[in-house]
């Protein structure tokens, strides 16, 4: 069966949109009575994605494909890629500039948090080219 | 906890929802961090910061259980951030005592975070 999908541009630094597409994707979740604790984990792990590419980004996209008994999140940006991957990871581990941080983002959270809340996260590519990472929920 | 007992606790002034204020919340968190935010598993829950951003009702937004945001320290969010916070059904006040106090203050009349520590 083919997935209800959903496409979604993301432009670097412009944080009084960052988080729409997040939010649009939650409420076409919730629109499809997908279980609610399904709909936070998805909501957080799109939303944490879509703060990286608005952060650390030149701009990007969220890409959604809603199934019948899972959900996956492509967010795809054009670099500059992730340094190192291994620190990145690493809870508290911080590259995000001060304003960044002063907007209450840069925690050093965002993919450990992803990671958390989705049953699979493959980070596809994270090179200067840019970074992919696909993540999948499953109910 | 009743919204209602949440403002007179902190003395609190409601700057939208006020005809919400007889709903429960179960579990506060108080951060200025959105990720930390976003990695609490509280429900029905109270979010007490001192960052007045659109970023705050957006994270409140996309968490979905967070039924109310108190602003701390007396600050005043604009009202991009309270046109938001309305369309998103999320009450918000403000409150002039700062973070740790308002947030000891809820402790103290039995409201609790939503994990175990």
């Amino acid at each position: 069966m083919k997935p209800y999908t959903m496409d979604f541009d993301v432009k670097a630094r412009d944080f009084s949109s960052a988080g729409e597409s997040s939010s649009k994707f939650r409420k076409t979740l919730l629109m499809l009575s997908i279980p609610s604790d399904i709909v936070r984990r998805a909501s957080i792990a799109a939303y944490e994605a879509e703060m990286n590419i608005v952060i650390h980004s030149y701009g990007g996209k969220m890409h959604f494909e809603i199934y019948k008994d899972k959900i996956v999140i492509v967010a795809e940006d054009t670099g500059p890629g992730i340094k190192d991957l291994e620190l990145a990871m690493k809870e508290g581990y911080s590259t995000a500039p001060k304003e960044v941080i002063e907007m209450g983002f840069g925690a050093g959270m965002g993919l450990p948090n992803m990671k958390r809340n989705a049953d699979t996260m493959e980070i596809v590519n994270h090179d200067e080219s840019g970074t992919k990472i696909v993540m999948t929920i499953n109910f | 906890m009743k919204l209602e007992e949440v403002k007179e606790i902190l003395n609190a002034e409601v700057l939208c929802g006020h005809d919400r204020l007889s709903e429960e919340v179960n579990t506060a968190c108080g951060a200025d961090l959105m990720s930390d935010v976003l990695a609490s598993k509280d429900e029905k829950s109270l979010l007490l910061t001192g960052l007045t951003n659109v970023q705050v009702v957006r994270t409140a937004e996309v968490l979905g259980d967070i039924v109310c945001i108190v602003f701390v320290r007396g600050k005043e969010p604009g009202p991009e951030i309270l046109d938001m916070a309305a369309s998103a059904s999320i009450v918000v006040m403000k409150t002039d005592y700062p973070l740790f106090i308002a947030c000891g203050l809820l402790y103290k009349n039995g409201l609790n975070c939503g994990s175990e520590f």
